[in-house]
């Protein structure tokens, strides 16, 4: 089967600056794409391109079998789009903004009415009664902006950067928003700069720096490509540090990373038990004080430090947002 | 025949913004009653002071001034709106959805002329209050009528484009200070002759003193009497201005809105 977005060699430059530099993605129908890069990475611009807002320089990408530059009108009836900023009528009610853009995808004034009252139902918004949006949580408002990009169910979603600017609890919210929606099918393209929102919600990853794809994969093996589980050991004493990175170094053959702060030393390890009794063992006989120590799975962060030379959040560009 | 989605989906755009009237009325509220103040200030607090060749009514002379300029404040309104949709990401929405993608703008032009006629009322009303009058036939009273709708039309492609431009409603304030020496300068409150030559001859060429005087003429009251070619051909030249201006800034709005992408 066809998969239902598909970029090929997408450029686009603004000025002098190369936003997107030759960007393949695909995503199979009903599967979720997380889309992970700092800011200024071209993932914002990516997804305006998909959703017909921008046209590419170069390239070609179709959703849900239609070019997006040829038939966006095609492309605009099957799509839903939530951006960076929550993009409802801040002066309306929840059930106001869904009724005018349930009457702007043409649904008769009966038809969208019943249709906001399921998705108030449905995002948990049923209560919020006259209430403007202005006066909403961050977390109601990207819900109510959800819902809104729901209005005619459509069968590819893009979420740009969904959850940026939410509490804890605001993206709880989202996270389980979305998640509902994949169990009911929907194809998703998720944009992001969190690793963990990546992780939770995207059965595949591409990592996005200066506007190309450097890794694509499950995160699971986006982990195992970085060599695997690795062996952190938190000390009580940081002037221990250098002492303890020797013990590792000996017992994993590996180069241990130390972080001062954190009183960590940590390395990648292969054999995982044996490793882990045989540090404890040689930490024990140095008479190093030892707060913590077990294995772990490396983070996304981890990833894409390795990847790309430099940490997420440290991208040159700021993303101009929609 | 069915009506087009343009007009359809344009309805429900305008009827967004009317939504917007009952929800939040003090800001238009504000917006109908600025005019009054400035026709209370100019009519009494200035106004025994201004002196207009040939007449003793300032009056009768101000307020089809005021009638213009409240047209040209109109534009502001446009700015925000439009600049805070770009900037929320309203606009996006409505470009990423299979309506028309012309009826965003004819919504808001149906909202803005809807307004601008309440705002003509109030301000109509104001003046008869104070004692002015239309002279001239219904024909001329309605065509002038007409010519200040025309200009306020005109405006609004201004509005919504530097309001696409400006994409920031906070810099839109820095806008509407740049707005008020252009409706100030213009025939009125006060006739070009008094000002330096150079100067007057700008404001006989603003577009806004061409309807001031072209309404002036149809509502019969008495102008500033200016001799030179633009002000002698002041109804031409207020159904010239505003095409001008639709001619520029039409385009360059809907190209903009095309490309809001940046």
């Amino acid at each position: 089967m066809k998969p239902t977005i598909v970029t090929e060699g997408l450029r686009k430059r603004f000025g002098t600056k190369i936003a997107l530099d030759g960007l393949d993605l695909t995503v199979d129908a009903g599967t979720v794409l997380g889309v992970l890069g700092p800011n200024g990475a071209g993932k914002t611009t990516a997804v305006r391109i998909l959703t017909t807002l921008l046209r590419p320089d170069a390239g070609h990408a179709e959703v849900a079998g239609f070019d997006v530059v040829r038939q966006p009108d095609r492309v605009r009836a099957g799509i839903g789009l939530v951006g960076q900023n929550a993009a409802v009528d801040e002066a309306l009610s929840a059930r106001q903004n869904l009724e005018l853009f349930g009457r702007l995808y043409h649904l008769s004034t009966a038809a969208a009415r019943a249709r906001a009252g399921e998705l108030l139902d449905r995002f948990d918004l049923a209560d919020t009664g006259g209430k403007a949006v202005k006066r909403f949580s961050g977390g109601m408002r990207r819900r109510l902006d959800l819902a809104a990009s729901l209005i005619l169910s459509p069968k590819v979603l893009f979420l740009d950067e969904p959850t940026t600017g939410l509490d804890p609890r605001g993206r709880t919210e989202v996270w389980a928003a979305v998640r509902g929606l994949v169990a009911a099918g929907t194809t998703v393209l998720l944009t992001t700069q969190y690793l963990d929102e990546a992780d939770q919600l995207a059965d595949r990853i591409a990592v996005v720096d200066t506007g190309k794809v450097i890794a694509e994969g499950t995160p699971e093996a986006l982990k195992s490509d970085l060599g695997g589980d690795r062996l952190d050991v938190v000390l009580h004493d940081a002037a221990a540090l250098p002492g303890a990175a020797e013990v590792v170094a000996t017992v994993t053959g590996a180069r241990p990373e130390t972080d001062a702060d954190a009183r960590r030393v940590s390395a990648p390890v292969r054999d995982r038990v044996a490793a882990l009794t045989d540090a404890v063992r040689a930490l024990h006989d140095a008479r190093i004080g030892v707060e913590d120590i077990g294995l772990r799975r490396p983070t996304l962060d981890e990833v894409f430090l390795h990847l790309t030379g430099h940490l997420t959040g440290h991208g040159a560009d700021e993303e101009v947002p929609a | 025949m069915t009506v087009p989605w343009a007009l359809v989906d344009g309805w429900t755009v305008t009827r967004r913004d009317l939504m917007h009237w009952l929800r939040e009325p003090a800001p238009v509220i504000i917006g109908l009653l600025f005019p009054v103040l400035m026709v209370l200030m100019f009519g009494f607090l200035f106004g025994g002071a201004m002196a207009i060749p040939g007449t003793a009514d300032y009056t009768e002379f101000l307020l089809p001034g005021m009638f213009a300029m409240t047209m040209a404040f109109g534009m502001e309104a446009t700015m925000i709106a439009v600049s805070t949709d770009a900037q929320r990401g309203v606009t996006d929405r409505f470009r990423s959805m299979p309506m028309s993608p012309s009826a965003v703008v004819v919504g808001r032009c149906g909202a803005d002329l809807l307004n601008s006629v309440a705002g003509l009322v109030v301000i109509i009303g104001c003046g008869l209050l104070m004692g002015w009058r239309a002279h001239g036939s219904v024909g001329a009273t309605l065509g002038a009528v007409g010519l200040l709708l025309l200009l306020r039309f005109a405006l609004l492609w201004v509005g919504i484009f530097l309001g696409l431009v400006v994409r920031n409603p906070e810099a839109v304030g820095a806008v509407q200070i740049l707005v008020w020496p252009v409706t100030f300068l213009s025939s009125t409150f006060v006739a070009p002759a008094t000002m330096p030559g150079w100067l007057g001859t700008i404001a006989e060429w603003n577009p806004l003193s061409s309807t001031a005087a072209a309404a002036r003429e149809l509502f019969g009251n008495p102008g500033w009497g200016g001799d030179s070619w633009i002000a002698e051909h002041a109804v031409l030249m207020a159904v010239v201005w505003p095409l001008v201006l639709v001619a520029i800034f039409f385009p360059l709005s809907v190209r903009r809105y095309q490309r809001l992408s940046r």
